[in-house]
């Protein structure tokens, strides 16, 4: 009863500092209404366990962790719904360090050791 | 390999351990470490919650903690802590008022007055909120404030903690990984705050954000310490589950249903609560245990909706009260393909809070000395029900007096420089670390150990499916040093993934024995075999570990 599709997510692989740019193509399968982050969770537990993807509450958009860049816009991973034979470009949020893949640190600076 | 001295560790920065990191301040405390798997303030429950804090303000009509008490301890049963319950809710109203001091933006009557709400279980309208649906937000936000105004408060987010540290019967640290800087790290403190939240992330269907698997329990038991009422896990009745509807929680139904009166029907688009023992007025009358119990058997019986719920209907209600009551909210979700007017959405009941937890006393002490709990991952105030609104103001409360009380202790106290225990717990975290080919990678393990927790230790239980849920889990734990991890630099996921499961199949192993225990029907403990509560059972029960890392439940004497 709800419609499916399929989805295809270009996503910035590595950490900081290592060579060149990559990026990997993930074809994602989606029932209605399913966001980036289900589509990055699926291909967690279905393709690449090492994708690393910042996140926390998954739903409620309360949180603010998923936020990354999606075609070169700031936007939210969980509230940014797929669409049928689009695809996606996603990567870290631009300015932070990339520790790895999506997953940036958000925070200013770390605070330093008492 | 970093270590880090401390008088006080917080560990989890949620409402109770924002709340005890400024508790320890008060209390004294020059050096505070506040930790977090993920990012301070936000990574929890708390700034999820977004209904209503329970509190005897006496704003709407009048009002005494004592009633709030007495609510409370027949929410629960018979096995609420009085002391522990009595905490709470003498001291929720000066923590609610503290915040609204410091700009929290409780919700306002037309007379200025904070307004109070009524709520399942609450003999008297209670419940204050921050519009719309925002209550955790600005929780979380407010206390994300204060703590950065105290220099004592250092934060450390992007930080597991993998293992408490022991020395000679006393608590004085934890060891744990700091995937930010992608190395372990030690940390001693002369006093240590547990403040880890709850479990419900265990379960195949949850409300739980991605760091609620547990791990605070495993910490307490791998240490030394005891836990109890593992087995009251709470279901919210009416969790979303179809259409999927993004930047809205799972649990938002329950106001909707409490102001415009939704109606649930089953997948042949009829009433059932009525042949379940339900009288429902108009309103919300049903208690969540009763709607959880019909819901479960109308899916059993073949009559549920498509994806194994059951609809809730609000067609009947009229577009004009459903915007008036929910304006922002109604908009997004008709943004999201949702139109409340026109057609239903499903339902069904999935785990939400963990009553169960680390036992203290009134200072919010464990049975190990040096190691305090508060929040979620205390257990006691609740029994073997909590009311709704409740949980926050656990939080917020027994963060303030563990925080304090931790600091008390710690006083006089010295760190210890190599700690019992520390180098061991290191080697161990730059074995996992180094990577290992393996079968499975954890997650693939996490995901069936939540279906094992969701078909036999969810909303009903019995002794066959119990045992074989503890079997299972006793060979999941078996496969987890053999689990894959790749070595990735950087943040890496699987490794992160391998420490949730190593913490929650302890948390889920005390919780399956527990139920196996407790042969009767208590709260949110429904046993299939023993329906009916026996009095000879109204007793608490333990749960701690052994040498041999093995897990026991036993009841209190
Ligand atoms: C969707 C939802 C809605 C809710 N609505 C309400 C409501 O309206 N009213 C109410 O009273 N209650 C509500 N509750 C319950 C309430 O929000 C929680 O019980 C309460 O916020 C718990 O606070 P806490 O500080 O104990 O834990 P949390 O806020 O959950 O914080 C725990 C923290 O510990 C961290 N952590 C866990 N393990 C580790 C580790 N090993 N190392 C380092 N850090 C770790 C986590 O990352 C997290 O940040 C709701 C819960 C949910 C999920
Ligand atoms: S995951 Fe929390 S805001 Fe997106």
């Amino acid at each position: 009863m709800t419609a499916k599709g399929c989805a295809r997510l270009r996503v910035r692989r590595g950490s900081e500092g290592e060579e060149a740019a990559r990026y990997d193509e993930f074809a994602v399968p989606f029932e209605e209404g399913e966001s980036i982050l289900d589509a990055l969770l699926w291909i967690r537990s279905h393709r690449d366990p090492t994708l690393a993807v910042p996140y926390s509450c998954i739903n409620a958009n309360a949180c603010k962790a998923c936020a990354i860049a999606i075609d070169g816009r700031v936007q939210y991973a969980c509230t940014t719904r797929l669409l049928d034979g689009r695809v996606f470009t996603l990567e870290p949020l631009p300015g932070k360090t990339q520790l790895r893949d999506l997953f940036a640190l958000t925070r200013p600076s770390r605070q330093k050791a008492p | 390999m970093r270590h880090f001295d401390a008088d006080i560790l917080i560990i989890g920065a949620g409402g109770a351990g924002m709340y005890a990191a400024l508790g320890a301040v008060k209390g004294g405390a020059e050096r505070v470490l506040l930790v977090d798997k993920s990012m301070i303030g936000r990574g929890g429950a708390t700034v999820m919650a977004q209904m209503t804090v329970a509190a005897a303000l006496a704003e709407e009509c009048p009002d005494s903690w004592e009633s709030h008490l007495e609510d409370t301890i027949a929410a629960g049963r018979g096995l609420c802590e009085e002391e522990l319950s009595a905490l709470l809710c003498r001291e929720a109203p000066q923590r609610i008022r503290e915040l609204d001091g410091w700009r929290i933006g409780w919700a306002r009557r037309a007379d200025g007055r904070i307004a109070q709400v009524s709520a399942p279980g609450h003999s008297r309208p209670r419940c204050c909120y921050v519009d719309f649906l925002a209550t955790g937000t600005a929780l979380a936000q407010t206390l994300r404030r204060r703590i950065v105004r105290e220099s004592a408060i250092t934060k450390i987010d992007t930080f597991t903690v993998t293992d408490l540290l022991v020395d000679e019967g006393e608590c004085v640290g934890a060891a744990g990984f700091d995937f930010a800087a992608c190395e372990p790290a030690t940390i001693a403190a002369k006093a240590v705050v547990l403040a880890t939240g709850g479990l419900s992330r265990i379960f195949r269907r949850n409300s739980a954000s991605a760091n609620l698997g547990g791990e605070g329990y495993a910490l307490a038991l791998q240490a030394g310490a005891l836990l109890r009422d593992m087995e009251f896990v709470q279901f919210f009745p009416i969790g979303h589950l179809a259409p999927r509807l993004v930047g809205v929680d799972p649990i938002l139904w329950d106001p909707f249903r409490y102001k415009l009166g939704g109606k649930l029907l089953n997948g042949k688009g009829e009433e059932f609560l009525d042949c379940y023992g339900s009288d429902e007025e108009p309103g919300y009358t049903t208690p969540r245990d009763l709607l959880t119990y019909a819901i479960t058997k109308e899916v059993a019986a073949g009559r549920g909706s498509p994806k194994g719920g059951v609809y809730l209907s609000f067609a009947h209600v009229g577009k004009e009260r459903i915007d008036k009551a929910f304006g922002p909210v109604v908009e997004r979700l008709r943004t999201g393909g949702v139109d409340l007017e026109k057609g239903p959405v499903e339902v069904a009941p999935i785990a939400h809070y963990h009553m169960g937890g680390v036992r203290v006393g009134a200072r919010l002490e464990s049975s190990l000395p040096g190691l305090f709990a508060a929040g979620e991952a205390a257990g006691g105030a609740n029994g073997a029900n909590r009311l709704s609104g409740n949980a926050i103001p656990e939080a917020l409360v027994f963060g303030e007096n563990a925080g304090r009380f931790a600091a008390e202790y710690a006083r006089g106290r010295q760190n210890l420089s190599s700690p019992q225990g520390a180098r061991e717990a290191v080697d161990r975290l730059r074995q996992a670390a180094a990577g290992r080919k393996g079968e499975k990678p954890a997650l693939a393990l996490l995901e069936e150990l939540r279906d094992v927790m969701w078909n036999a230790v969810g909303p009903f239980r019995n002794e066959s499916a119990l045992e074989d849920a503890t079997q299972r889990i006793g060979a999941l734990r078996r496969a987890l040093p053999l689990a894959a991890i790749a070595p990735v630099k950087g943040f890496n996921p699987m490794l992160a993934d391998w420490f949730e499961l190593k913490g929650s199949l302890v948390a889920a192993e005390a919780v399956a024995r527990a139920a196996t225990l407790r042969r009767e029907s208590r709260g949110a403990h429904q046993r299939e075999d023993f329906p009916a509560s026996d009095p000879a059972l109204e007793k608490t029960l333990l749960v701690e570990m052994d040498r041999d890392g093995r897990v026991r439940a036993r009841f209190c004497r």
